[in-house]
């Protein structure tokens, strides 16, 4: 098994790539990719979870779609989350359960801020395995 | 791309490129980069050209596809970039905004000297950030419930000051006196409403700051003193943030829903991120009402870190506002789409004007200059990073001409975060400020080694090319002697 994600630079943000043997697990990992830019995830438990269903017009959209949707959890809520089981995913629609603890500033440190999503470089690859790419606004 | 820019950019002068319609099939306008040679030379980035390229493919687009000296590689639009579509006929795009809309900076005058700062620097910066919420999960000390938080999105810095964060003065002075019009909450959804309410009266994380400088360069005393700029030597201080996590909600919202509109009204586009809608069309109008909301949210912010501001320099030096002079000079928003008129082709146009990164610059005369800059022009505030300089610069009727009224916003990221992080250490970077005299508190180290000067443009080149292709004109220089980061 190679590596889950890599962060890609890019002058003013930042770019994820995720693997996985299939879209579900890319998907995952594409999530904490964006969650280790927050902050560490050794240092998050999961003693929490929450349900995200979402519906787009396709699988590109659907990753921003998904990935906009833990930055705002995280931003309206506090919420830090570390694992993410991705219960369904086709080509318009995403049902997924994220595990996760809130934001203790004495046991989290936090790192970058992440604004956002975008649809810049944005691509969906199941040419070799399974391969997402995305950019962060940070 | 695969030519090397050398061989695609035609050099109008020393300090304008333009990027032939030839170059891409789908332009239809031509790119126009304001650099010099050597700025092109050492820090063009293939990725921003290819984006004013793609910016020119926007229907209804004006003249030309701009970009500022500052320019570097953003997500859709380029950062620094300029472009202007019709009203009647052309498209809005919320990613030729961005996601921190309103992103600005406000420039407080005082009558401290560098004298005076010095010995008190540390405590200055200490009480200015323990008595202004940063850094990223922080929270705001204003608590407002939804029905207020509908009267920020509409009044903007006047809510602030109603609620006696600030002075009247200081909204005669602010862009759009502190309150865009057109902000309508219903447009506004539930996302944006939960990010934005702990959120009101912070000043974030990233690249925002406030920055304490003195003048060190005058270049035109005149319009110096009618900003209360008077000396060497005296002591200002520079307020840069924007809409918070409302604003990338909203923004985040509408690119989606215009994503969609995009197929809709059968736009093609050569970059997602693009997404548009025609500006008389729904979608774009309630685009609009939503950003003006945000926009409102940030100048509120700013109005309340200004008020916060003001009361920590009274603690520190033990003087009243009277004996402190704290005045507000201008505030600028430097992401933004406004309605504007300008002449083209003879006639009378109503342009939607995206400055992404860019700062309006509106020359002397301008009705929407306010009286006591009326002579002079509207001042534009241009920070630069927290190692080198900020400046103060005028708009000019050659901007009104030739870039829609505008200018670059600042100097322009050269390195990224991470090669910035890698590559320097943050207690390793608040040491080199301490030896060249600047103080400096952060919120985490590591955004500070981001936030390092070997990660931007030097902004005085960016200033100088601005101020030779007559687009603003320089005023004051000032250099910092103490930031806050967030």
């Amino acid at each position: 098994m190679g590596k889950d994600f890599e962060i890609l630079d890019h002058t003013a943000d930042v770019g994820v790539i995720a693997y996985g043997t299939d879209l579900n697990q890319a998907f995952a990992n594409a999530a904490r990719a964006l969650f280790s830019l927050i902050t560490e995830l050794d240092d998050v438990e999961e003693v929490l979870y929450r349900d995200i269903e979402l519906t787009a017009s396709d699988e590109e959209s659907l990753l921003v779609g998904w990935l906009n949707e833990l930055i705002y959890r995280f931003d309206a809520e506090g919420i830090l989350f570390k694992r993410f089981d991705i219960i369904q995913l086709n080509d318009t629609r995403l049902k997924a359960r994220s595990y996760g603890e809130k934001v203790d500033s004495s046991k989290h440190k936090l790192k970058t801020g992440v604004k956002a999503a975008t649809y810049h470089m944005l691509k969906v690859d199941k040419t070799d395995g399974y391969r997402v790419q995305v950019l962060l606004d940070i | 791309m695969s030519a090397p820019w050398k061989e695609i950019v035609r050099k109008i002068d020393d300090y304008r490129w333009e990027i032939p319609t030839s170059y891409k099939a789908g332009m239809l306008v031509p790119g126009l980069i304001f650099a010099s040679e050597a700025m092109l030379g050492h820090s063009w980035e293939e990725q921003a050209f290819e984006q004013v390229a793609n910016v020119a493919f926007l229907p209804g687009i004006v003249r030309n596809s701009l970009a500022m000296p500052d320019i570097h590689w953003g997500y859709g639009f380029p950062i620094g970039g300029v472009a202007a579509t019709r009203v009647r006929d052309g498209v809005v795009s919320p990613g030729g905004v961005g996601f921190d809309i309103n992103c600005g900076v406000r420039l407080v005058r005082t009558s401290l000297t560098e004298g005076e700062v010095r010995p008190k620097i540390e405590q200055l910066i200490n009480q200015l950030f323990v008595n202004i919420p940063s850094g990223l999960g922080s929270e705001g000390k204003i608590r407002v419930k939804e029905k207020e938080l509908e009267e920020v999105m509409v009044k903007g810095s006047r809510w602030a000051m109603e609620k006696g964060y600030g002075l009247p003065e200081d909204i005669i002075v602010t862009e759009e006196s502190g309150s865009m019009k057109g902000a309508n909450p219903d447009k506004v959804g539930s996302k944006a409403r939960k990010r934005g309410i702990p959120q009101l009266g912070t000043l974030g994380s990233g690249n925002h700051f406030l920055e304490v400088g003195v003048v060190d360069e005058l270049y035109d005393a005149g319009a110096a003193k009618a900003m209360g700029i008077e000396s060497l030597g005296q002591v200002l201080l520079l307020i840069h943030t924007g809409s918070r996590g409302f604003g990338h909600q909203i923004c985040t919202d509408y690119v989606a829903l215009l994503g969609e509109a995009v197929k809709r009204y059968g736009i093609s586009l050569p970059d997602r991120q693009l997404a548009c809608a025609p500006i008389s069309s729904p979608e774009g109008q309630d685009y609009l009402a939503a950003m003006s909301c945000a926009a409102n949210y940030a100048w509120a912010n700013r109005q309340f870190i200004l008020h916060w501001a003001r009361e920590s320099f009274s603690r520190v030096f033990g003087k009243s506002q009277e004996e402190l002079g704290m005045r507000q000079i201008y505030d600028v928003c430097h992401n933004i789409a406004k309605l504007e008129d300008y002449t083209i082709n003879g006639k009378k146009e109503k342009l939607c004007v995206h400055r992404k990164g860019a700062t309006r610059a509106f020359p002397a005369g301008h009705p929407d200059v306010p009286d006591v800059y009326r002579n002079f022009g509207q001042p534009v505030l241009i920070p630069g990073d927290m190692g080198r300089y900020s400046y103060v610069a005028l708009g000019t009727e050659a901007a009104m001409k030739e870039t829609f009224g505008s200018t670059c916003h600042g100097a322009g990221r050269v390195q990224s975060r991470g090669a910035a992080r890698r590559s320097l250490r943050g207690a390793d970077v608040a040491r080199v400020l301490a030896d060249r005299g600047i103080t400096v508190k952060a919120g985490s180290m590591a955004s500070l080694a981001e936030e390092a000067s070997e990660a931007y443009k030097d902004v005085s080149e960016v200033v100088d090319i601005t101020h030779k292709a007559g687009i603003s004109l320089k005023v004051a220089r000032t250099k910092p002697i103490g930031v806050v980061k967030g």
